[in-house]
């Protein structure tokens, strides 16, 4: 399946902050055919580094998308059945408009003066993008990581709008803990002399600020196990240590190079703007508390988290489904058994496709 | 699907397998809302939501059984019963099925108590421990009792409280439940004399006194 990147351009968003962003491009792939009636959709919703090349083999690059193993004709999301969108998210850097994106009103890169988002306003760019498609309800909306909490959004805040949701591995707002991780991936980029206030567009990236960021997610997103598992103690291409600060781990050498492959395709603005957003983000903000938050949701339910996930640990999976139990929605939750950690939810594919395609199934039988 | 209205015999076939489904399934009215404590993978409640058209959820402890019944399309919440009540509202049900699982909670009355503040009705199926093979099986091996019905080694058995029909129908009047109505099986036969003593599973029918 060759897919190709979209671009659709809307005149103007109002933000949370109060801000106006005008114009807006949004970046979007689908996949499968959009039936008569629209009424077989599925929005798919990135995580924070990902982008709107979910499934298939890009067109320009030949690299499958980030979610291939789980969307295609015959998986979990059967692109046979369903229609599948996903779009980059508001602030990012893969096609939609953020702060490497150039302001029309100076001709430069907007950097800093960018407006700081939410996740209430990635959301808002995606229902315009649903509105462009003239797509009233969605059958789904799901994601892993920050992805779901694209999901709980779209549930709360267009509940008329949302046959079901399938929040993965994420919460309803962060902790302490997912803040530092986020702060120190932040200071990280802003100590980099390169980072120069953000103003290095045309000129040289904080390269070294933006791995040492993307060493620490990556830590965040395995597991003790998983790194046992893949690097132990094990020595780098050497029998004995080499008494420097070269590489001498096994683990060292994925960190580095996991993080300087991620600067050749993220902007170091987008991960402080981005990391920001999940931050702020709080469902219960407006409503009290999470269960009045739900008061509105109508959306059945599928929450999935990871035994080894301590990122996003399944205490939050639990907080959410409580909530909606308290409601009386229409809720399923499972804690499936992985070591992977965080990354379960893009690993563990065998047995999200069995829980997945029953629960889609299931949801087209009660929405007839 | 219904009871087999034989008169002399008073059979009972089996739905998926078992006869206390049966009966459970005759039991629950069309269209209601039912929640099914340790619903296993779920067969139940996709029965009882394809034949009867009710709003079903469970709740299951283990993984592996959770995963089954939501791909199988059931809204199953992985979680303790003896713990995983209390999210529910007052009344959210009109059912709450506890079928061979109160003699492996840690505190059958409280579970009782939360399956009637949930659920306008509950409905409990249990293994009589007050069948004769049991009673006769720790009679003559002195040993802790082991039969069709309770085939464990006393180390491995889920079973950590052991009732009988008699103790069910104390436990009843001591919390003023109102028993609407109750079942009696030995195999596929309805019993009707000494259920304490030939019955080898029994289903009740309960709702809380007004």
């Amino acid at each position: 399946m060759i897919v190709e990147a979209n671009t659709v351009r809307f005149d103007s968003i109002s933000l949370d902050s109060g801000a106006t962003l005008a114009p807006v491009d949004v970046a979007y792939e689908t996949y499968g055919r959009l039936n008569s009636s629209k009424s077989n959709a599925i929005l798919v919703l990135h995580a924070f580094s990902g982008d709107a090349h979910a499934a298939g083999i890009s067109h320009e690059k030949g690299k499958p998308g980030w979610w291939d193993n789980m969307i295609g004709p015959g998986k979990a999301f059967d692109t046979n059945r369903y229609f599948m969108i996903c779009s980059n998210v508001l602030g990012g850097c893969r096609g939609t408009t953020g702060p490497g994106s150039v302001n029309p009103a100076t001709g430069s890169p907007y950097a800093m003066s960018f407006p700081v988002i939410t996740i209430g306003d990635m959301v808002r760019v995606q229902r315009m993008l649903m509105d462009w498609f003239g797509i009233r309800r969605l059958l789904s909306v799901t994601g892993g990581s920050m992805g779901g909490m694209q999901a709980l959004e779209w549930a709360v805040s267009y509940p008329d709008r949302v046959v079901s949701a399938i929040p993965i591995a994420c919460t309803t707002r962060h902790s302490a803990q997912q803040i530092a991780f986020n702060e120190v991936g932040r200071q990280a980029i802003m100590a980099d002399p390169d980072w120069n206030e953000g103003n290095y567009y045309g000129g040289k990236p904080p390269a070294r600020g933006l791995a040492v960021a993307r060493m620490v997610g990556h830590i965040t997103f395995m597991s003790d196990d998983s790194m046992r598992e893949k690097f132990g103690r094990r020595l780098r291409g050497k029998e004995a240590f080499g008494f420097d600060f070269d590489v001498d781990f096994e683990v060292e050498s994925y960190l580095r190079y996991r993080g300087s492959e991620f600067v050749n395709r993220f902007d170091a603005n987008s991960y402080l703007y981005i990391t920001k957003a999940m931050d702020y983000f709080d469902l219960t903000n407006g409503h009290g508390s999470l269960a009045a938050a739900f008061e509105r949701a109508q959306a059945r339910f599928l929450v999935i988290s990871f035994s080894s996930d301590w990122l996003y640990p399944s205490y939050q999976s639990q907080e959410i489904v409580s909530a909606l139990r308290a409601r009386n929605c229409d809720v399923a939750y499972v804690e499936l058994e992985s070591n992977y950690g965080h990354d379960a939810f893009l690993v563990d594919v065998a047995e999200q496709t069995d829980l997945i395609r029953g629960f889609l199934a299931s949801t087209v039988e009660k929405a007839a | 699907m219904s009871l087999q209205p034989a008169r002399k015999q008073a059979f009972v076939r089996e739905l998926l397998g078992r006869s206390d489904y049966a009966i459970i399934g005759d039991i629950v009215e069309p269209r209601t809302k039912v929640l099914d404590l340790g619903c296993g993978e779920g067969e139940l409640l996709e029965w009882l939501a394809q034949n009867k058209g009710v709003e079903a959820r469970g709740v299951e402890i283990s993984s592996a059984k959770v995963q089954r019944a939501i791909a199988r399309g059931v809204s199953v919440y992985q979680g303790d019963i003896d713990q995983g009540l209390a999210d529910y509202p007052d009344q959210a049900f009109d059912y709450v099925i506890l079928s061979q699982t109160l003699q492996e909670t840690h505190r059958p009355r409280k579970v009782l108590g939360e399956m009637l503040r949930v659920g306008r009705r509950a409905i409990v199926a249990f293994p009589n421990f007050g069948h004769w093979r049991v009673r006769l099986s720790m009679l003559v091996s002195g040993g802790a009792p082991r039969t069709k019905l309770f085939p464990y080694e006393w180390y491995d058995s889920p079973n950590i409280h052991f009732l009988t029909v008699y103790d069910f129908e104390n436990l009843a009047a001591l919390e003023g439940l109102v028993v609407e109505r109750r079942y009696f099986l030995a195999g596929h036969r309805k019993v009707t004399l000494a259920p304490n003593l030939l019955a080898e599973v029994a289903v009740f029918l309960v709702s809380a006194a007004d």
